[in-house]
């Protein structure tokens, strides 16, 4: 698995929960992304994947060095490239494609953009000072005021908060819950708000990620290796299995495309467990809802329309005759 | 269309009767007191349409016991069972917002005859 996605941020939106309160959202068009080169320890002195954004917007062919970069991968020049860990196991090879389906509903990521530029801004707008009085005679409106002592130190203190540019800056909004990735599309719908402007460059990342992930330690058994990893399971097992039953999210997060084939049974036993507890209980509920939705509507809505018909009725050759 | 209005398209609510600005309404608002849902009522005309997709919004503005209440309702929310509309009004102008200042018989609205 890959740490995370190169994607643009193409603005935003709201909806509502339970309540009727509102969500402000934001839309991402995250990936598709291609693996260009992924550096080895061995070779590199770290462990990652170089991966380029593809866009439907052509790229101008690149210098002929940079063109063997791309021909060595074996895919489509791209113009954005940026290098993401991955899980040391997962079978990724240069070339394949990364798609928003790394992301899941209800999973935490952070968020890396650029920051819209402010300009020049001074202490009010840039450190959030509080300003002077805006009138009865003042003429301390906005200035920052005293920024230090005199004789000593006769410096102002390194850090001060002073005017200066603000804004385009790298920023990163972390945990921000995911609602909806749709592969289709490819865009990615998160929780609040994003640094920087649509159409601005942004990086998603999974809030947890590990790059020892245990999943990933779980090849697809193959006939030669199976003795030695059946070995290696036993001794595992009961650690992750306490580790599963205290915290299942993080757990099925991990275990996306590449599973083993005992992983897909412990879902699969996992599932009728929780199903069963919430099969039972909406059964009541309903019936519940229902009779009070039956009760209701008769009371305040149902007169009012028998009401109002006859009188829409009457209304009307009134005024056919006029 | 834009990609945000691909994500919006779904939760947007198209079993809405269509109103305009000028409108007598009856707005059936869903409230929940701890497990039960009622239904209340808000009547009166809508003086102001604003936003598109998922944002945008309407008020409705009635005077009840003498004293001018307005309330702004998300258009696309899930807390608005129905809108009913009462009367048609004819109007010159997007925003009603000159009503606020007219009182009685001056804060009535014209209906349209077809």
């Amino acid at each position: 698995m890959v740490e995370g996605l190169i994607g643009r941020k193409i603005g935003m939106s709201q909806t509502f929960d339970q309540q009727g309160n509102v969500i402000p959202l934001t839309v991402i068009k995250a990936g598709p992304c291609t693996v260009i080169q992924k550096k080895t320890e061995e070779k590199d002195g770290y462990s990652v994947l170089q991966i380029g954004l593809v866009e439907e917007k052509g790229v101008k062919q690149p210098i002929k060095p940079v063109q063997g970069h791309f021909k060595k991968a074996g895919v489509p020049p791209v113009k954005i490239l940026r290098e993401f860990r991955f899980a040391q196991e997962a079978k990724i090879k240069e070339g394949d494609q990364i798609l928003v389906d790394i992301f899941h509903e209800g999973e935490k990521v952070h968020v890396t953009g650029t920051s819209k530029g402010k300009g020049f801004a001074s202490v009010i707008k840039r450190w959030g000072f509080r300003g002077g009085k805006a009138s009865h005679g003042s003429m301390f409106h906005r200035a920052p005021g005293s920024i230090g002592a005199s004789a000593f130190p006769s410096r102002v203190v390194k850090g001060k908060k002073l005017p200066g540019h603000m804004g385009d800056n790298k920023t990163t909004i972390r945990n921000l819950t995911v609602v909806q990735a749709d592969t289709e599309s490819n865009l990615l719908v998160v929780k609040g708000s994003v640094p920087g402007a649509r159409n601005g460059l942004v990086l998603v990342r999974k809030a947890d990620f590990d790059i020892h992930a245990p999943v990933e330690k779980k090849p697809v058994p193959e006939e030669e290796k199976k003795p030695l990893e059946e070995e290696k399971l036993e001794e595992k097992r009961p650690e992750e299995k306490k580790f599963e039953d205290k915290k299942p999210i993080p757990e099925e997060k991990e275990s996306a495309p590449e599973e083993g084939k005992p992983e897909e049974k412990k879902l699969e036993e996992r599932k009728p467990e929780e199903e069963k507890p919430e099969g039972k209980k909406p059964a009541p509920e309903p019936e519940k809802q229902a009779t009070e939705e039956k009760e209701m509507i008769p009371e305040e809505t149902m007169p009012e329309k028998e009401n109002r018909s006859p009188e829409i009725k009457e209304k009307a050759p009134e005024e056919k005759k006029e | 269309m834009s990609l945000v209005d691909l994500v919006e398209e779904k939760q947007l609510r198209k079993d809405m009767d269509s109103f305009n600005v000028g409108d007598t309404v009856k707005v059936q608002v869903i409230i929940r007191e701890g497990d039960k849902e009622r239904i209340q009522v808000f009547r009166g005309d809508v003086i102001a349409k604003r936003g598109s997709g998922m944002g945008a919004s309407f008020t409705v503005r009635k005077v009840s016991f003498g004293i001018g209440v307005e309330r702004v309702f998300p258009l696309h929310s899930k807390m608005i069972k129905k809108i009913e509309v009462v009367r048609r009004g004819k109007i010159r102008r997007a925003k009603l917002y000159y009503l606020r200042k007219l009182k009685g018989k001056a804060a009535r609205l014209k209906e349209i005859r077809s």
